[in-house]
């Protein structure tokens, strides 16, 4: 790790203002990511803006037909808040697997998707669910949000404080682990709220997370595992590694996407 | 049995100070003034070194030094070596390319070592590190395993083929003739894949120099640090070995991978006189998975030769051993001598031939990892006879059974001479803790739920307590395979174990305190087991190849024997009788047929106060030193089997049942021999199921840390049931076989052989991972459709 400055702003503002201020600056959340980076000396940023002690990014607020999750909660928060659980079961469950109990007491929901990992959990769920990524500038849908791998529409000095999803009416998460780091080899957050169904997928596409329309058309008709038989998702355009070929992930997405549905159905 | 004695299961001594912390490990001893080392490594596979600048580096702050192979050719220090020559099937020795700590002109794989930063702290050693600016040509990769002989890249001059010996064993006519009169002959292609060992604690070094006393002390991550100091004296010149301590404290597990004298401990000691500081390292994770010496990596193809009856005519099998860029300590046994003598198995065959090519390639050394020799041997065997009972139709369990050894001793045609065993025994109890007549019902039960369910046997045979020294020394071995022992008795009568043996993680100061408790009669607290410092244990060999236990505890045995004849000596002056009237019996002197006894403190104190007996009659004091020499190998053997469930959707595999029946002959102590095979067979389902060291074709290492190098855990082990069979060894004092890799080699076949068996053919390679399976399973899956 190379040294460099810390900073541990009480406001959004503070925040703000520290990255506009400190050059070469980066926030830290849970770290999950950039300290291992940092470690490696793959990353070096000179002041880090740690947001663990901005008050305003905690909480978890129903609002009628919307859960909104403040940035700065924790996996473990997520996965044990009786508002999620009551609201989108699907999500707290799948707070309550992303990676071990350290990762989930340090990593965080606005952390996740700020980073975009394209093996992470939390982006499938925000674009399956439709959800609205908050910033200190603006609102913007999870669709704009995420841009291929590790990529965001986040600009210079703009920071997520919270994350607004629907509340769909069924909703459940299916993920394959890679065997070596436990991430989302294939991971399928399948939801469906009224008429609409969308089946989103991380982990396996070579750009990050994506919709899985053929499934959301098939699904459609009848939210049921029988209707993913025989709908095989595209292997061009995914990953291929040491632990899976593009073919196998192709097929495990469409083991994933019944699975979920199974546990949306409450199968 | 006492409770602290032979055979019980005392809890374990060490493990309260490593279980609050207090242990103390290489990288927990600091010293003022300390300096640390980072070592600057290849980033290719491959390459000449034009030049190194280290200007730059040299001016960076807390820089002390930084430090070349052409720094250590100036010090006329020598390369690290190779300890077992081996010749080729044409007389020649092995082609040993020069191995210096630090690159001499080329590099040869990635993480080898290029040049040292000393400085103040870690984090100036590997800023300067960034500064130093070196100068490569780079040159292709050798990767590949089976084809390295074919490559036009040559990694030493000394190998132009990039062979490093072209060895045999056993009888070729004769197999040939056995093969020729087979009525079934069984083929299989198999890739032992390479491991990573991936111990807990990683490698650490910290060299201390004495100016005032010339002397050098080396506190390290050692299995056997009279060893290291042997080599860093009489052959890297260090220092002589009066002027050079090497202690190894607690260490944190090793597999192997702490055997051998690696370049990192040798720079470090070298480095401290060169800034006059001492010099501390500590290897991190990725530099653990780049640089510790790999396991296995084998490719074989063997053959089974079999009459009309199912029994077993004669084996052969051709290996490619790769063995890395460099000849690492012990590389050069591990193919041959660890591997080919033991593919006899449990299994009378009269006809066995062997050949085994090792070869240089651009990637880590490959040397023991637990086993050693002995897993590869094993997957060649156990495979090759399950897929025999399947080819003649008959029960995996009843084939190796009219095929096993039954008469003792049995010498098969491939050096080993079997001493005890009842391989039968082992079998039976197997079958029926695995409850295997009730397999098919469990399998119909699992198909229902869509699940392929197989079973998978190993019937393994290893060779420990490694071994008679002038045997070893016949085939190539530069060292003695003895072991030593002092034990000094306290003038009250507490004793202090001194042991060659080295303890990183296998509780010898339990079960050597417990062999001590049962033959003096002394509680275990008063005793202490020293081990791990040259400068107060007397020269001994280590720990390897699961020999403490029959080698290590002989010459404790030993050693004992010769205290309790000493204190015959000092009881028959006290209790005024005649020595051969003497008993001693549960900690106590008597005389016979009189009521007259001596407890063992009080002789001890007699021993030392020396006032009931003349000093020139009798020496004073009660300290007595052996040397053990075995007689021969051990044989520990048993069966596992495995049960499998695999999800073809997914290619997941569970390991749903793990039975494991082993004869280790005596047991010290029966919950570390249990928790012993626990570990082995989790390190051996690793092997078999997620483990496999990748580089790509341009040598780079895929697999550098725990993100791509899957290691088990928990939840991908079931609880394994364990079962003991007994035959006492007859080759050593104590009965002892040795338990300690047994796990890890009997493991992957049984899994390997449980998958095949679920899916219903053979071409399953290991890791078995969910990619692997599934496109296995797939094969199954359409089979059963069509059907």
């Amino acid at each position: 790790m190379y040294a460099f400055t810390y900073h541990r702003p009480d406001t959004v503002r503070q925040a703000a203002g520290l990255l506009a201020r400190k050059d070469d600056a980066k926030i830290i959340a849970g770290g999950h990511t950039l300290l291992p980076t940092m470690k490696q000396r793959l990353a070096s940023p000179g002041a880090l803006v740690d947001l663990g002690g901005v008050p305003e990014l905690k909480g978890i607020e129903r609002k009628g037909r919307g859960l909104i999750i403040g940035a700065m909660m924790t996996h473990a928060e997520v996965a044990e808040s009786a508002a999620v659980q009551e609201a989108i079961p699907g999500l707290a469950a799948l707070a309550a697997n992303i990676g071990d109990p350290h990762v989930r007491h340090r990593g965080t929901i606005g952390g996740s998707i700020a980073n975009n990992d394209p093996a992470a959990d939390y982006p499938a769920a925000c674009i399956a669910m439709g959800a609205i990524i908050v910033t200190n500038k603006r609102k913007i849908p999870a669709e704009d949000f995420f841009q291929g791998m590790f990529g965001t529409a986040l600009e210079e000095g703009e920071i997520v404080t919270k994350v607004a999803f629907g509340i769909p009416s069924r909703s459940a998460y299916a993920k394959f682990r890679n065997p070596a780091s436990r991430y989302a080899l294939v991971g399928v957050y399948v939801a469906k709220r009224g008429g609409e169904v969308r089946v989103a997928v991380t982990g396996a596409g070579a750009s990050g997370v994506f919709r899985w329309t053929a499934a959301e058309e098939a699904l459609k008709k009848r939210f049921a595992p029988k209707s993913l038989e025989g709908v095989k998702a595209d292997p061009s355009g995914l990953n291929s590694d040491i632990h899976a070929d593009a073919e196998y992930r192709a097929h495990l997405i469409n083991v994933m996407a019944r699975r979920a549905v199974e546990a949306a159905l409450g199968k | 049995m006492s409770a602290t004695g032979i055979g019980a299961s005392v809890r374990r001594k060490e493990d309260h100070r490593f279980i609050t912390g207090a242990g103390r490990y290489t990288d927990d001893i600091n010293r003022p003034d300390q300096a640390h080392a980072y070592f600057l490594r290849s980033p290719h596979a491959h390459a000449t070194i034009n030049r190194i600048d280290a200007t730059k580096a040299m001016a960076m702050p807390g820089v002390l030094a930084v430090l070349t192979g052409a720094d250590l050719e100036a010090d006329k220090i020598g390369g690290l070596i190779c300890g077992w020559m081996i010749h080729s099937k044409d007389g020649s020795p092995m082609k040993a390319g020069p191995h210096p700590a630090l690159a001499q002109g080329k590099v040869r794989y990635v993480g080898d070592h290029v040049a040292v930063i000393v400085a103040d702290t870690y984090a100036q050693a590997r800023d300067a590190a960034e500064a130093v600016v070196v100068d490569y040509t780079v040159l292709p990769a050798v990767v590949d395993t089976a084809t390295a002989t074919k490559s036009k890249t040559v990694i030493h001059d000394v190998a132009p083929d990039n062979t490093v010996y072209n060895w045999h064993l056993g009888n070729k006519d004769e197999t040939e003739a056995a093969f020729k009169a087979a009525a079934h002959v069984v083929k299989l292609d198999l890739v032992n894949n390479r491991l990573a060992p991936n111990p807990m604690e990683p490698r650490a070094a910290l060299g201390v120099y004495d100016k005032g006393e010339d002397h050098y002390t080396l506190y390290t991550t050692s299995q056997n640090p009279h060893v290291a100091r042997l080599v860093l004296s009489a052959f890297i010149g260090i220092a002589p070995e009066n002027k050079l301590r090497v202690i190894a404290p607690d260490v944190g597990g090793g597999f192997g991978s702490k055997i051998f004298i690696y370049a990192e401990e040798t720079v470090c000691v070298w480095a401290a006189k060169k800034v006059g500081r001492p010099v501390k390292w500590n290897s991190d994770r990725t530099e653990a998975f780049l640089s510790d010496a790999h396991g296995r990596d084998h490719v074989t193809h063997a053959e089974l030769a079999l009459d009309a009856n199912g029994k077993m005519l004669g084996l052969r099998a051709h290996t490619i051993a790769n063995l890395g860029a460099y000849l690492s300590t012990f590389s050069s046994s591990v193919p041959t001598y660890l591997y080919a003598p033991l593919l006899s198995g449990q299994y009378n065959i009269p006809a066995i031939y062997a050949e085994v090519d090792a070869v240089y390639t651009t990637t880590a050394p490959v040397d023991a990892y637990r086993g050693a020799g002995r897993p590869e041997a094993t997957f060649v065997v156990e495979r090759l006879v399950e897929k025999a009972a399947r080819q003649i139709g008959m029960d995996p369990a009843r084939f190796r059974q009219i095929n096993y050894i039954t008469k003792f001793p049995h010498q098969t045609p491939v050096i080993m001479c079997y001493d005890a065993g009842n391989y039968n025994a082992s079998m039976k109890k197997a079958l029926e803790i695995a409850d295997y007549k009730g397999f098919p019902k469990r399998r119909r039960e699992a198909e229902r739920r869509g699940k392929l369910r197989g079973i998978g046997f190993s019937s393994y045979i290893e060779a420990c307590g490694i071994a008679p020294s002038a045997a070893v020394g016949s085939l190539g071995a530069g060292v003695g395979l003895w072991e030593s022992a002092e034990v000094r008795v306290n003038p009250v009568g507490t004793v202090e174990i001194l042991t060659g043996s080295h303890s990183h993680g296998q509780g010898h100061e339990t079960t050597f305190a417990q062999l001590v408790s049962d033959r003096l009669g002394v509680p275990l607290e008063a005793v202490s087991i020293v081990h791990g410092d040259t400068d107060k244990v007397q020269m001994g060999m280590g720990t390897y190849g699961s020999r403490s236990g029959a080698v290590g505890m002989s010459a404790i045995s030993k050693a004992l024997d010769k205290v309790i004849a000493k204190g015959k000596k000092v009881a028959a002056y006290v209790l005024e009788a005649s020595e051969k009237d003497i008993d001693f019996k549960d900690g106590k002197f008597s005389v016979k047929g009189t009521d007259k006894t001596l407890d063992f403190g009080s002789c001890a104190l007699q021993a030392y106060i020396a006032h009931k007996f003349n000093g020139q009659d009798l020496e004073p004091g009660l300290k007595e030193g052996a040397f053990y020499d075995p007689t021969n190998f051990t044989f520990p053997a048993g069966v596992h089997i495995a049960e499998v469930e695999i999800d073809p959707d997914t290619g997941v595999t569970t390991v749903v049942n793990w039975t494991a029946v082993d004869d280790f002959g005596v047991i010290i102590n029966p919950m570390i021999v249990e928790g012993q095979v626990h570990g082995g067979i989790a390190q051996g389902i690793g092997q078999a199921l997620l483990e496999g060291v990748i580089y790509n074709k341009d040598g780079q290492l895929v697999t550098a840390s725990y993100m791509d190098y899957t290691m088990p855990r928990a939840d991908d082990l079931p609880s394994f049931k364990v079962g003991m069979t007994t035959t006492a060894c007859p080759s050593n004092p104590l009965g002892i076989k040795g338990c300690g890799e047994a796990g890890a080699i009997a493991a992957p076949p049984a899994l390997i052989n449980a998958i095949t068996d679920a899916v219903g053919h053979e071409d399953v390679a290991m890791p078995a991972t969910p990619k692997v399976v599934w496109r296995a399973a797939q094969k199954a899956v359409s089979k059963m459709a069509a059907e």
